[in-house]
């Protein structure tokens, strides 16, 4: 599993940048580093083609986990070396943004467009199969997700647009629905397509307001399961 | 009797109904809905307006069918899971049964990705199956998804469309079966051309008896051009247009006509076929020529219920 990630164009980094002109780089040694959107080759290429505009990279880093806490000591040396950069350009998901946007005063902006949370299925190939709805139904649905992995995110599909194993949005796409039909075919689950199952509580998911979840008990939020 | 429309009388009556399909048009005027509406008073039992088809947007089909039925006709409401969420949809039943409209179709909806504005958000908070299903529990048991009371009654004929080539094909039967048993009283098919197809599914669902629980509709739709068969052969996914058709189209000198003979000969065939009840002719953008079909198939006059 990954933060599947992909580079912004230069052209619209310069433009977050607007007036700041000393820049620092912060790449990340996990996920981009693996995508090759934001590891040390990428921040190096970006601290390159930012130096041939008007800007000027002033430093940069990889840090290992960008989403994770620095440690103390790790995190003095941080603020020091960006010290001096009127902003920072983070080459991770907005995750590691936010982690090191919580250190700093100046602005620290995304270089990278976080797509999915997802999993290499083919090499270079990334999908994505869960968008973290609160109240997972794969026990229903042979294991593949109908949120997702469904364009209309169908409970109770397929809709008439599925033809040949494709959806109807794309005949490079599979067809969510199909692919649920024939693993609980082969799991010989196939009465589970004749389910009419309810509409869903979707205040679990993002629509019932922003999320969080405590390992507290008492502190976790009405709603979350 | 559920909502006691024209259309529900015709169908309990034993008639072979026919419905048309009224494409509404891309701005405000009510005028092309009631000239529509006038052109087709005869030739139809109830009127179809679709919704945002193909998602591309139109004056809405809740106000469509409210000049319909403001003009005497029996319209059908057709309605999408895609733009409105169940508190909008919920609503909007309310607002047809307030405007005296009886019949709803409940569909799921084309994606956005095929409109005029690829880049909305969809919203797709209930399905299809899961609309009919509330639409039954608001008429039958007087509540709202959540459970709440509704004030008054929702008298309401349930229809849903339902595709006989559609994949997984071993489950195209199942698939209608779960509608019926959500509510559907009636069905309306995606266009059948290719016959044979579509009386063998026809068959599995009498064997099921489901035509003994729901009224089945076929969709019938006019060709009007050689490059409209070859069109929907290509890039209209779940319509199964045969060649022969289109061949037959290129052959032709009069093209229109060889189309009108085609649809004709196919409204006879679909006739015979046992458990269906009826045709829905959409003749997207060529509404004139639904008098002259349902005149030529021996379908007028319409039966007074
Ligand atoms: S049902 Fe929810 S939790 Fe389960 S895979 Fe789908 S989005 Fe993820
Ligand atoms: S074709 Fe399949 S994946 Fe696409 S919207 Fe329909 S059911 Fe969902």
């Amino acid at each position: 599993m990954k933060s599947i990630t992909a580079q912004k164009p230069l052209e619209e980094l310069l433009e977050s940048l607007g007036k700041a002109k000393k820049v620092f780089i912060v790449g990340c040694g996990t996920c981009p580093t693996m995508m090759g959107t934001g590891g040390v080759e990428q921040v190096s290429s970006l601290t390159e083609r930012l130096g041939e505009t008007r800007k000027k990279v002033t430093g940069s880093i990889v840090l290992p986990v960008a989403c994770e806490p620095l440690p103390f000591e790790a995190q003095k040396e941080f603020l020091s070396e960006v010290d001096g950069a009127e902003a920072v350009l983070v080459m991770s998901c907005a995750y590691g943004v936010r982690a090191v946007a919580d250190l700093l005063e100046i602005p620290v902006l995304p270089a990278l467009n976080t797509l999915f949370i997802g999993r290499e299925a083919e090499p270079g190939v990334f999908i994505e199969e869960c968008s973290q709805c609160g109240d997972c139904v794969l026990a229903l649905t042979g294991g593949i997700c109908p949120i997702t992995r469904c364009a209309k995110s169908l409970f109770n599909g397929p809709c008439g647009g599925s033809v040949g194993g494709k959806c109807e949005i794309d005949p490079k796409v599979p067809c969510g629905w199909q692919l649920i039909y024939d693993r609980l075919k082969a799991l010989g689950r196939l009465e589970q397509m004749e389910v009419i199952i309810p509409p869903r509580d979707w205040s679990l998911s993002w629509s019932g307001g922003p999320r969080t979840y405590s390992l507290d008990e008492k502190e976790r939020s009405k709603g979350s399961k | 009797m559920k909502a006691g429309t024209n259309l529900e009388k015709v169908l309990n009556a034993g008639y072979f109904a026919v419905t048309a399909e009224i494409g509404p048009p891309k701005g405000g005027s009510a005028r092309v809905i009631e000239s529509k509406g006038e052109m087709l008073r005869h030739t139809a039992d109830a009127f179809n307006v679709t919704d945002n088809q193909t998602a591309v947007v139109r004056l809405s089909s809740l106000a469509a069918c409210g000049i319909l039925r403001r003009i005497g006709l029996d319209p059908v409401m057709q309605m999408l899971c895609r733009d409105r969420n169940r508190i909008m949809l919920q609503g909007d039943i309310c607002g047809a049964v307030a405007l005296g409209i009886g019949n709803l179709l409940c569909l799921t909806g084309d994606h956005v990705k095929f409109g005029n504005h690829p880049q909305s958000k969809v919203v797709f908070d209930i399905d299809s199956i899961q609309l009919i299903s509330a639409v039954r529990t608001m008429r039958d048991e007087g509540k709202f998804i959540s459970g709440e009371e509704v004030a008054g009654p929702i008298p309401i004929f349930i229809g849903a469309v339902e595709n006989p080539y559609a994949d997984p094909f071993e489950f195209r039967t199942a698939r209608l079966s779960k509608k019926v048993r959500a509510g559907a009283d009636f069905i309306q098919t995606q266009a059948v051309y290719d016959v044979p197809k579509f009386t063998q599914w026809m068959a599995e669902v009498c064997e099921s008896g489901l035509d003994k629980q729901t009224h089945v509709l076929a969709g019938i739709i006019p060709v009007k051009a050689v490059g409209m068969a070859r069109y929907m052969r290509d890039y209209v996914s779940g319509v199964e247009v045969p060649d022969w058709l289109v061949k037959r189209l290129e052959d032709a000198k009069d093209v229109r006509e060889e189309g009108i003979k085609i649809i004709l000969e196919i409204i006879e065939e679909v006739k015979l076929i046992p458990g269906v009840h009826g045709i829905h002719i959409q003749a997207v953008g060529w509404e004139e020529v639904v008098p002259e079909i349902v005149e030529r198939a021996g379908l007028l006059p319409r039966p007074i219920v």
